[in-house]
C-alpha cells in the first residue's frame, strides 16, 4: 500500500515539474504551427480570411519572387555552409597540434566573432563593404584587384558578402566542436600511424575525417537548419533589405515583407514558411536516421 | 625540424592561423576604429583612429534614451533567462527524475520539434499576442521563449550526473520534492546553470526578429533593435553607428572574457 503510494507521488510529482514547461510550449510552439499550417490554407488580405484550398501553393509555383528568395537561400545554403565547414575543420586541424606556439590566443580569435550579435555585425560589415570601404582600399593597395568591387550595388557581389558575412560569424563556432571532437581521439592512433610513415595529410584525411564524421554530419546539418532561416544579415547589411534588386532576398525575409510590411498576406506567408519547415524537416530526419544508423 | 618539407607546412599552418586570426579580429578593430572617426570617413575605409569620438557618443546619447533602452534590454534579457532556466530545469529535472512510458513519449515529440523554425510560429505569435493585447509589451517577448526545448534537454542530459544518493539523503531527511529541487539540486548543478545563463543570455540580448515585430515604439524598443534602426536611413551616420554596436556587443564580449571556459564548455554542451 504504501509502496503504490509512492509511486503515485512519484507520478504526480513528475507531471508537476514538466508541466509549466509543457503548458508553455503547448500555447507558444504547438499551437502556432498547427494554426500556421492551417492558415497555410487560407487566401485573403489582412484579418479577412476564406478557404483557399491549394490556391496558395498554386501561388507559390508562380510567383517570380518566391524563386528568386528560394533560390537565393538555396545558393547561400550550397555555398556558405561547405566553405565555413572546411574552413572550421582546416583551423581545428592546425590548433589540434600540442606543439603549436600560441594556441589559446589563436583559438580565441577565430571564436571571438560568435560573441557578436548578429545585428553588430551586420551593421560593421555594411561600412566595411561600402563602395569606397576598408575592403575595397585594401583590394586596392594590395593589387588584388585594379577597380573598386560594387559590392552592394551588384546581384552576385553583395551574394558573396552576405555569404563572407556568415562564414566570419560562424566559423569560429563549428571549430570549436571539431577542436573538442579532435581532442577525444586516443593520441595513440596518431602515433602508431606516424611510426608506420603515413604522412600527416593521410593521418588527417584517413584517421581525423573519419572519426569525426558524427561532428561533421551534426554541424551540417545545424548550419543547413540556421542557413535556411537567414533573417537579420540580409535585412541588414545592404542598403535596403534583401537589395540590390532581391538579390539577397532569403525565404524569412520574405515572409516578414508578406507579413509585416504592407498589407499582410498572412495565408500565403504562412505556405512560405511550410517550405522552410519542410525543408528542416527533412534534414532533420536524416540526422535522425544517421544517428540511429550509428548507434546499431 | 630537419625535413623541409615539415618545416614548409609548419610556416603554411601558422600562416593560415594568423590570416584567420587577423580576419576574425579586424572587425572589433574597425568597430572601435570607427567609433571615433566621421561617417564619411567611415565609408573611406580610413584605418587610422580619427578625433570624432566624443561627437558620435554625445550624437548617440541625443538621439537616443540609452538609460530606457538599457533598462529595456537588461529587463527583456534578465527577466527572459531567469524564468527559461527555472521553467526548462524543472522540466529537464522531471523528465530525468520521474521516469514514465508517457512522458517519455513526450520528450521524445520534444527532441522533433527542436528544429521548428521560428519562421513558421511568427506570425500565429503575432496574431495571438494582437488578441491578447500584448502587442508592444515586454511579456510578449518573453513569454514564447520560456520554456526553450534546447535548454530542456541541456538540462535533462546535466541531471545524468547529479548523484542520486543526495535525493534519497534528502527524501529520508523528509524533504518534500520541490524543496529537493530548490536546496539541493539547484546548488549543487550550479555551473550547469551557469553555462546555460550565458548561452540564454545571449540569445535574448541579440534576437532581432521577434523584437522587431512585436516592439513598435521608442521607448520600448531594445538596444539591438536601436542599432538597427541607426542604419535604416540610406545614408546612416556609421560613427554614431559604431558606438551604438560596441554598445550592444560590450555585454556578451565580458561574459565571455570573465567566463571564457565556461562559455565555450556551455556551448559544447548545450548541443551534445
Amino acid at each position: 500500500m504504501a509502496q503504490s503510494g509512492l509511486a503515485r507521488n512519484e507520478q504526480v510529482s513528475g507531471w508537476l515539474f514538466v508541466m509549466p514547461a509543457l503548458v508553455l510550449l503547448g500555447v507558444f510552439m504547438i499551437y502556432p504551427i498547427l494554426w500556421s499550417l492551417w492558415m497555410s490554407f487560407q487566401v485573403g488580405r489582412g484579418m479577412a480570411f476564406s478557404f483557399g484550398g491549394f490556391a496558395n501553393i498554386v501561388r507559390l509555383t508562380q510567383d517570380p519572387v518566391f524563386i528568386r528568395a528560394l533560390t537565393n537561400t538555396l545558393t547561400f545554403l550550397a555555398i556558405q555552409v561547405p566553405i565555413m565547414l572546411v574552413l572550421a575543420m582546416l583551423f581545428a586541424n592546425a590548433l589540434n597540434d600540442s606543439k603549436l606556439w600560441g594556441k589559446g590566443l589563436f583559438r580565441t580569435a577565430i571564436f571571438l566573432p560568435c560573441v557578436t550579435s548578429l545585428v553588430a555585425y551586420s551593421v560593421v560589415f555594411r561600412s566595411m563593404f561600402a563602395a569606397d570601404g576598408v575592403i575595397n582600399q585594401f583590394l586596392l593597395f594590395t593589387h588584388i584587384i585594379s577597380d573598386p568591387i560594387p559590392w552592394m550595388a551588384d546581384p552576385f557581389w553583395s551574394k558573396v558578402v552576405i555569404i563572407s558575412a556568415i562564414t566570419w560569424r560562424w566559423t569560429g563556432y563549428n571549430m570549436i566542436f571539431y577542436l573538442a571532437a579532435m581532442q577525444n581521439i586516443d593520441r595513440s592512433i596518431y602515433e602508431a600511424a606516424k611510426i608506420d610513415g603515413v604522412p600527416a595529410w593521410a593521418r588527417f584525411w584517413y584517421i581525423t575525417v573519419p572519426m569525426l564524421k558524427p561532428v561533421i554530419l551534426f554541424t551540417t546539418v545545424i548550419s543547413t537548419i540556421g542557413t535556411l532561416q537567414l533573417f537579420d544579415e540580409p535585412n541588414l547589411i545592404p542598403s535596403t533589405p534583401g537589395a540590390p534588386s532581391d538579390s539577397t532576398l532569403t525565404l524569412s525575409l520574405y515572409i516578414y515583407n508578406l507579413s509585416f510590411k504592407f498589407m499582410p498576406s498572412f495565408g500565403y506567408a504562412a505556405t512560405v514558411s511550410y517550405v522552410i519547415v519542410v525543408m528542416v524537416g527533412i534534414l532533420t530526419l536524416i540526422q535522425f536516421l544517421a544517428a540511429r544508423e550509428r548507434r546499431t | 625540424m630537419s625535413n623541409p618539407l615539415a618545416l614548409l607546412g609548419r610556416i603554411a599552418t601558422y600562416l593560415l592561423l594568423i590570416v584567420a586570426a587577423f580576419v576574425s579580429v579586424f572587425p572589433f578593430f574597425w568597430m572601435m576604429i570607427g567609433a571615433t572617426n566621421l561617417s564619411a570617413d567611415i565609408i573611406r575605409g580610413k584605418v587610422t583612429p580619427g578625433g570624432a569620438l566624443l561627437q558620435n557618443i554625445s550624437v548617440f546619447f541625443n538621439s537616443v534614451d540609452m538609460p530606457r533602452i538599457l533598462f529595456n534590454s537588461f529587463l527583456i534579457a534578465g527577466l527572459g533567462t531567469a524564468l527559461t532556466l527555472l521553467v526548462s530545469s524543472l522540466a529537464g529535472y522531471g523528465f530525468e527524475m520521474f521516469r514514465s512510458k508517457v512522458r517519455e513519449k513526450i520528450f521524445g515529440g520534444l527532441l522533433l520539434m527542436l528544429s521548428i523554425p521560428f519562421a513558421a510560429l511568427m506570425i500565429p505569435l503575432f496574431i495571438m499576442m494582437a488578441n491578447f493585447k500584448m502587442i508592444n509589451t515586454y511579456q510578449a517577448i518573453i513569454l514564447p521563449t520560456v520554456a526553450s526545448i534546447f535548454i530542456i534537454f541541456y538540462f535533462r542530459q546535466a541531471t545524468k550526473a547529479f548523484p542520486s544518493e543526495l535525493r534519497d539523503a534528502a527524501r529520508i531527511d523528509g524533504l518534500k520534492e520541490w524543496q529537493i529541487f530548490l536546496y539541493v539540486y539547484m546548488p549543487v548543478m550550479r555551473s550547469t546553470y551557469a553555462a546555460a545563463t550565458i548561452i540564454v543570455f545571449m540569445a535574448n540580448w541579440n534576437n532581432y526578429l521577434w523584437p522587431l515585430i512585436v516592439l513598435q515604439t521608442n521607448e520600448m524598443k531594445t538596444l539591438t533593435l536601436v542599432v538597427a534602426g541607426l542604419t535604416s536611413a540610406y545614408t546612416p551616420d556609421f560613427g554614431v553607428v559604431m558606438v551604438g554596436a560596441i554598445f550592444a556587443t560590450l555585454p556578451t564580449l565580458i561574459i565571455f572574457f570573465l567566463l571564457q571556459r565556461r562559455f565555450v564548455e556551455g556551448m559544447l554542451g548545450a548541443v551534445k
